[in-house]
């Protein structure tokens, strides 16, 4: 039998993510891919593999996976709180956004993301996934990818490649944002909104609910009103779109989005700040600030250097 | 035609063909959408991830580590792409339909708006030539049109909490194939056994926005014994 993990406990949403599948949303196939590109990044970076390698995605309580065969080379990124077991059931708490080696037998133990939501495991060399239309990624909805397109589940095995390299372990002091604020741009229907309505989402606290997945995040606040129409042509959804039913709360669309829909949005985020939107847990307040597309560019620009530092 | 660009966030656009939700429209909205797909084969542009036709708009998402909305929007202006000849045209797909009232879910409602009987509107449908708008919600689902003006009618009041797979529903001017069990409100005529979605396969949907179908009515014994490939 060769190198995997069994898993023991398969976590409440952990599925297997890479960078994204694109070219097919005008087939109604969203992008998915990875919630928190940063920590997706890092923690491939800190394996030493290819920053676009499929990863182990996990959100709150993640996988309790016990290693078979050879010594493995993984890291977990994120805020996480999490143990390794060894052959003996001797503890040791793991040391996230670092690498570390697993042997024979170890249990490595995903007890829950902290404050935060998504964190990741990567192993040295990548799981050994089947590519749907180039990607890795799961989308649980539509059942495509990996793993018959589902999250993972109990007693199933995760088989990965196993190469053999001068294996070092590296560190990152990731640099957690704990702010929220999130920047955003007017969205294609701004002008469907009250000019109050337009003040209060841009200066108001929204609180992020329960109603919240990789789909999408339902805000709780002062109500947004429509004053042209509650409904517009259905068109193609970009991921961070902030759409508002006729209930007046909005909902901002993530990476297991609809292809296409028929609600105005009053704005955009931007990419910027997207990893950190997407971190939020049900209860954080939220306030948006209103950006153009130069702060937006920009802002894209110092991103792009915070993850090349990895 | 084209009548504005407009930024959506940071990372795409949107091109804007007007209020219409008419044929006419549609194809030039399928004709960018062509060339789009078409640039992005033969890498005269960089960066783009997706491009999303809808009724009167295309949504084109880029990567912006590689490409800017003014570039990609520079892009699309400076050429004339309506002279664009496409590598694929598109095709036409005939779908097989049963009417049975097992799965007419909506016929007498239907009966009753249109002062139509069963029959007529069965022929109405058979003899409409349906052209794809697009595709979407969720995978491989079509927005057919035009349907024959005496057969409009609204969506449900309250809609379905499920709607089986195969099934073929029409609102307004339009027809639509649910490619999954999902809920919804559109006036169920009849049920198709053609798998219009198989990730599986190197087309993973049979059809793509601005391709040409027709129905074919079959008996539901012949449902039993269809094979999809």
């Amino acid at each position: 039998m060769s190198n995997h993990f069994k898993i023991l406990r398969p976590g409440i949403n952990s599925t297997f993510q890479d960078l994204g599948r694109f070219g097919l949303q005008h087939l109604g196939i969203a992008p998915s891919g990875c919630m928190d590109r940063s920590l997706f990044s890092l923690s491939n970076k800190l394996v030493g593999n290819k920053v676009s390698e499929g990863a182990l995605e996990f959100a709150y309580q993640g996988p309790l996976l016990e290693l078979v065969g050879e010594s493995a080379f993984v890291a977990v990124s994120g805020k996480v709180n999490f143990n390794i077991i060894n052959k003996n059931n001797k503890i040791k708490q793991g040391a996230p956004n670092e690498s570390f080696i697993l042997s024979n037998g170890d249990k490595i133990d995903i007890l829950s993301t902290i404050n935060s939501v998504y964190g990741y495991l990567s192993i040295f060399g990548g799981f050994k996934l089947d590519e749907t239309k180039g990607s890795v990624s799961t989308l649980v909805r539509a059942k495509i990818g990996p793993n018959n397109g589902d999250k993972l589940k109990i007693d199933e095995k995760i088989f990965f490649n196993t190469s053999s390299a001068d294996l070092k372990t590296k560190k990152f002091e990731f640099d957690f944002d704990s702010d929220n604020t999130i920047r955003a741009m007017q969205g294609l229907q701004f002008d469907y909104f009250s000019k109050k309505s337009q003040e209060d989402f841009f200066s108001k606290e929204y609180k992020v609910t329960k109603l919240t997945d990789r789909m999408g995040m339902r805000l709780d606040g002062e109500k947004l009103e429509n004053v042209i129409s509650k409904n517009i042509k259905s068109e193609g959804i970009t991921k961070g779109s902030v759409q508002t039913p006729g209930d007046g709360q909005p909902i901002i669309l993530l990476s297991d989005h609809p292809t296409i829909g028929g609600y105005p949005k009053i704005a955009n985020v931007i990419t910027a700040d997207y990893d950190k939107l997407v971190q939020k847990i049900p209860g954080s307040k939220l306030k948006f600030k209103l950006v153009d597309l130069g702060v937006a560019e920009s802002a894209f620009q110092d991103y792009i250097k915070k993850l090349n530092l990895f | 035609m084209l009548k504005k660009i407009s930024n959506i966030g940071d990372c795409g656009i949107t091109c804007d063909f007007g209020d219409g939700v008419d044929k006419k429209t549609n194809k030039e909205v399928i004709k960018l959408f062509n060339f789009i797909q078409e640039s992005v084969k033969n890498k005269k542009i960089k960066g783009i991830l997706n491009y999303t036709p809808s009724y009167n708009k295309l949504i084109i998402n880029f990567d912006l580590g590689e490409v800017t909305s003014g570039e990609v929007i520079e892009f699309i202006k400076s050429n004339d792409y309506s002279k664009t000849v496409f590598s694929e045209k598109s095709k036409l797909v005939e779908i097989p339909i049963c009417y049975d009232e097992e799965f007419a879910l909506d016929i007498k409602r239907l009966e009753e708006k249109t002062k139509l009987n069963f029959n007529e509107i069965v022929k109405e449908h058979l003899n409409t030539d349906f052209f794809v708008y697009m595709i979407g919600f969720v995978p491989g689902q079509p927005f057919l049109g035009d349907l024959k003006k005496n057969l409009y009618h609204d969506r449900l009041d309250t809609p379905r909490v499920k709607i089986n797979k195969g099934s073929v529903g029409i609102v307004e001017k339009f027809c639509t194939i649910y490619t999954f069990e999902s809920p919804g409100g559109w006036n169920i005529i009849g049920k198709t056994p053609l798998d219009l979605f198989n990730i599986k396969k190197r087309e993973a949907s049979m059809l793509s926005p601005g391709d040409l179908v027709k129905f074919k009515s079959v008996k539901k014994k012949d449902l039993l014994t269809f094979k999809n490939e």
